[in-house]
């Protein structure tokens, strides 16, 4: 049984690849809704098996680490698939109606698409430090893919621009996995963290570390590494800046926040903590006061995706040297901003495509009038507004609750005040787009109604992000189920 | 690039090797737990082939190469998604060279060899699918640099097939292991030598495809451009 | 100080000297080979190191291999999308961008 659904879930996508590859792009979204709906089914199957025996490492090919690869399927794993599974398929949907399927080079974009989604699944359950480089790397490149496809100068531009980035932070976290090898003679990551358990401060692992951070943090998109995030997920057709805001920048942090977790209390310093917060803090302030001057309405929502970005770094202070119970909060926090982010993320930019669509324009005051015309679509932008200003009961607040309370339970209360302001900067651009909106026309009023399929799927995450702060608690006591060392 | 840019960016690289470097001096002295390759050597007996770099690629760690050769797939789908034209290569970039052309004569099946050459020998010396099709790859470029009319490079059924063929085999292998193993990728007891061939054999045929795809898709037709809401 | 241990700290100069072209240059196609010069000198460390603590060290010989296919993979990916970016635009380096104000 378990082998049966760890199969489906590596291998599904990367079979509807090779499939949809054959297809045109027509016949590929009729696969799609095959694809999404087994791994919809296997990651619904997994996360209750989870949730019923605790987590597990699962040896590919018989060969148990650190000989082989394993995979390390556990409650934040799953609770991750099943994120990305939701995500994935609102995305896929809303792609199949909103890409022009007359566009030769469309066809191309369903095997980008699942290889993507393979990508995130291998990230999500990876122990092995060099397998997660593979990992990263199929990411990349398929988000690099999706946002060329078919693209003009400027599209091409923002792409090079991100493969650049992407590859440089891929190598520094490469450097770090070679350091870490010579120190430790070993890939896997549960191996390496027992090592340094009873080998603390070692200098050379401090500096691997702090190497694959860099490198994760740039692909991250951390201030003052994000200059490449904003043209890419600004010109990237909607469904594409959705799947890229919302899963693949996580897929880096995740990696991240793993590292730090199993190595940063022996082998991380204050330093490197404060530094993180500190940048994660100036990521809020920043990419905030940045979404308010943006002309163009998906600039907008990019640079708030870099500041959204910035509070998950706040997890490192938080959980370096303190009380289990804070550092727990602290992960609980971040699980929440990482789920509730990706879900008011993707409804937000897919909702934007709705209005750029029925505008016909990108800019921010075009939107004039659009108010009596969308307000589906427009409402849509605004309830995920709510999760990313964090007010209750969405999942935003939930999340930043329990960092707050992390804040203060540690004595670090300097995150507190970055919480606060962040929150009141993106409620000034989330208005901001809302008074565009609202004002009245000036002889503007062909607008062009989208089919009800777009307007629905935004308002479907951004419920899902709304309703997360509710349904908190359960979501939170599967991630933190406790893992059998054995299994 | 300012003028004081310079000079600060290599003081930063320079601090930036001395940190590295003092890094990569305490690691060398100061190494802790065991060593892998002693458990390459014993497991060695039942990975199915005899050298040890093939055993690590293609059964200890295959679901890295997997994963890898879905890169390369990748790569390749994003290059033809660039090429607009009936054919991917422009016709105006072709040669005719009658000194080329001999050349090719001699050297196009002695590199078809040495192909073969190479996947072969994989199994117990440095060799295997990845330099054999590079060297088939390096086949392809001369003959397209030489002149000769490559028609299976049409971005159509054929050639993506021949793109996927290798991962899809290697897909298939890992799948059919799992309906008659116990876990994915696990080879059945004796097949392995066949099996490894097998995705081997197509492998070398696939990355060559990719890399010679990748190297003649030309970026002939202007775009129409995909930006969302034009620019207005 | 073995050989091995040479070829480390060569990769790690190669690193970081790649690391500098890839912020300094502007060409993109010079961006491009800096960054495989950065992956070569990642490659020589992780091979270097590895093979001076353990000997001869299939295992990251093999890793080598999978890096230097997903590099080519990459290096090919950048070479295309520069070749279409030139043929449309017809420049070859990275301009600050004049109409969304993205950062540096």
């Amino acid at each position: 049984m378990m082998a049966w659904l760890m199969a489906g879930l590596l291998f599904t996508p990367l079979a509807w690849a090779v499939m949809s590859l054959m297809a045109g792009f027509r016949a590929g979204w009729r696969l799609a809704w095959l694809g999404m709906a087994v791994q919809g089914l296997v990651s619904v199957l997994l996360w209750l098996a989870i949730a019923d025996q605790g987590g597990f490492y699962y040896a590919l090919g018989d060969w148990p680490a650190p000989l082989g690869i394993e995979l390390r399927v556990d409650g934040l794993a799953v609770t991750f698939i099943l994120l990305t599974a939701t995500v994935a398929t609102a995305c896929g949907l809303h792609a199949g109606v909103y890409l022009d399927p007359d566009k030769p080079w469309q066809r191309y974009f369903w095997p980008l698409f699942w290889f993507l989604w393979a990508g995130l699944n291998a990230v999500w359950l990876g122990a092995d430090l060099f397998n997660l480089y593979v990992g990263l790397e199929l990411i990349s490149l398929s988000a690099v893919g999706l946002v060329a496809l078919g693209g003009a100068g400027d599209a091409l531009r923002a792409s090079l621009r991100y493969l650049l980035a992407a590859l440089v932070g891929s190598l520094f976290y490469l450097l770090g996995v070679a350091l870490i090898y010579g120190q430790f003679g070993t890939l896997s990551l549960g191996g390496v963290a027992q090592l340094a358990e009873d080998h603390t401060a070692l200098a050379g692992a401090g500096i691997a570390l702090a190497l694959m951070l860099a490198g994760l943090a740039l692909k991250t998109a951390l201030f003052p590494l994000h200059g490449w995030l904003p043209p890419a997920h600004g010109i990237a057709p909607s469904p594409v800046s959705a799947l890229l805001s919302a899963l693949v920048l996580k897929a880096s942090f995740y990696i991240a926040a793993r590292l730090w977790l199993a190595l940063g209390e022996t082998q991380g310093s204050y330093g490197v903590a404060q530094l993180a917060g500190a940048l994660g803090a100036a990521a809020v302030l920043w990419g905030s006061w940045m979404a308010c001057l943006q002309p163009r309405l998906k600039q907008v929502v990019a640079y708030s995706t870099v500041a959204q970005v910035g509070y998950l770094f706040l997890l490192f202070p938080l959980t370096w040297q303190v009380s289990d119970q804070i550092s727990q909060q602290a992960q609980e926090g971040m699980t929440l901003q990482v789920i509730s982010h990706a879900l008011a993320k993707a409804a937000m930019f897919l909702a934007a495509g709705n209005l750029v669509l029925s505008t016909g324009s990108s800019k921010v005051e075009d939107l004039a009038g659009v108010g009596r015309f969308l307000p589906f679509s427009l409402f849509s932008f605004g309830l995920a507004g709510v999760s990313l200003m964090s007010l209750p009961p969405s999942g935003g607040f939930a999340a930043k609750w329990l960092l707050l309370q992390a804040t203060i339970g540690s004595g670090q209360w300097w995150w507190a005040l970055v919480l606060i302001a962040g929150g009141l900067l993106s409620a000034a651009y989330v208005f901001r787009i809302y008074r565009a909106s609202f004002q009245e026309a000036s002889g503007q009023d062909d607008f062009h109604h989208p089919p009800r399929r777009l307007e629905a799927i935004p308002m479907a995450l951004a419920l899902l992000s709304l309703g997360l702060g509710l349904a908190g608690e359960p979501v939170l006591a599967i991630m933190g189920l406790p893992f059998e060392e054995d299994g | 690039m300012r003028r004081w840019a310079t000079p600060s960016l290599l003081a930063v690289c320079f601090a930036l090797v001395c940190v590295l470097g003092l890094g990569l001096w305490s690691i060398a002295f100061d190494p802790v737990g065991k060593s892998l390759p002693e458990r390459v050597r014993d497991a060695m007996g039942s990975s199915g082939v005899d050298h040890p770099v093939t055993a690590v690629l293609l059964n200890f760690r295959s679901y890295d190469t997997l994963l890898e050769i879905g890169v390369l797939v990748i790569a390749a789908i994003a290059g033809i998604s660039m090429a607009r034209l009936p054919s991917l290569e422009d016709p105006a970039f072709r040669t005719h060279d009658a000194l080329l052309g001999a050349l090719q004569r001699w050297f196009v099946p002695l590199m078809w060899l040495v192909a073969g050459y190479l996947v072969w020998a994989g199994a117990k010396q440095p060799g295997g699918a990845f330099q054999a099709g590079a060297v088939l790859a390096a086949t392809g470029v001369l003959m397209r640099l030489g002149g000769m009319p490559m028609d299976f490079l049409q971005p159509g059924r054929l050639l993506r097939v021949g793109l996927v063929l290798g991962f899809a085999v290697f897909l298939l292998v890992a799948f059919v292991t799992a309906l008659v193993g116990d876990a994915f990728l696990a080879y059945p007891e004796g097949m392995a030598k066949s099996l490894i061939l097998l995705i081997e054999v197509s492998l070398t045929l696939s990355i060559a495809m990719v890399l010679l795809s990748l190297f003649v898709a030309a970026p002939v037709t202007d775009a129409t451009g995909n930006q969302e809401g034009g620019h207005r | 100080m073995t050989p091995h241990l040479l070829y480390a700290f060569t990769g790690l100069l190669l690193f970081v000297t790649g690391l500098f072209g890839m912020i300094a240059l502007d060409h993109l196609l010079r961006k491009l080979l800096a960054l495989n010069l950065m992956g070569s000198g990642t490659f020589l460390v992780l091979v270097g190191l590895a093979q001076h603590r353990n000997g001869v060290d299939p295992v990251v010989q093999a890793l080598v291999l999978t890096g230097i296919v997903v590099a080519i993979a990459a290096t090919a990916l950048g070479l295309v999308l520069i070749r279409r970016y030139y043929h449309l635009s017809g420049r070859s380096s990275l301009e600050p961008d004049t109409n969304d104000e993205a950062g540096p």
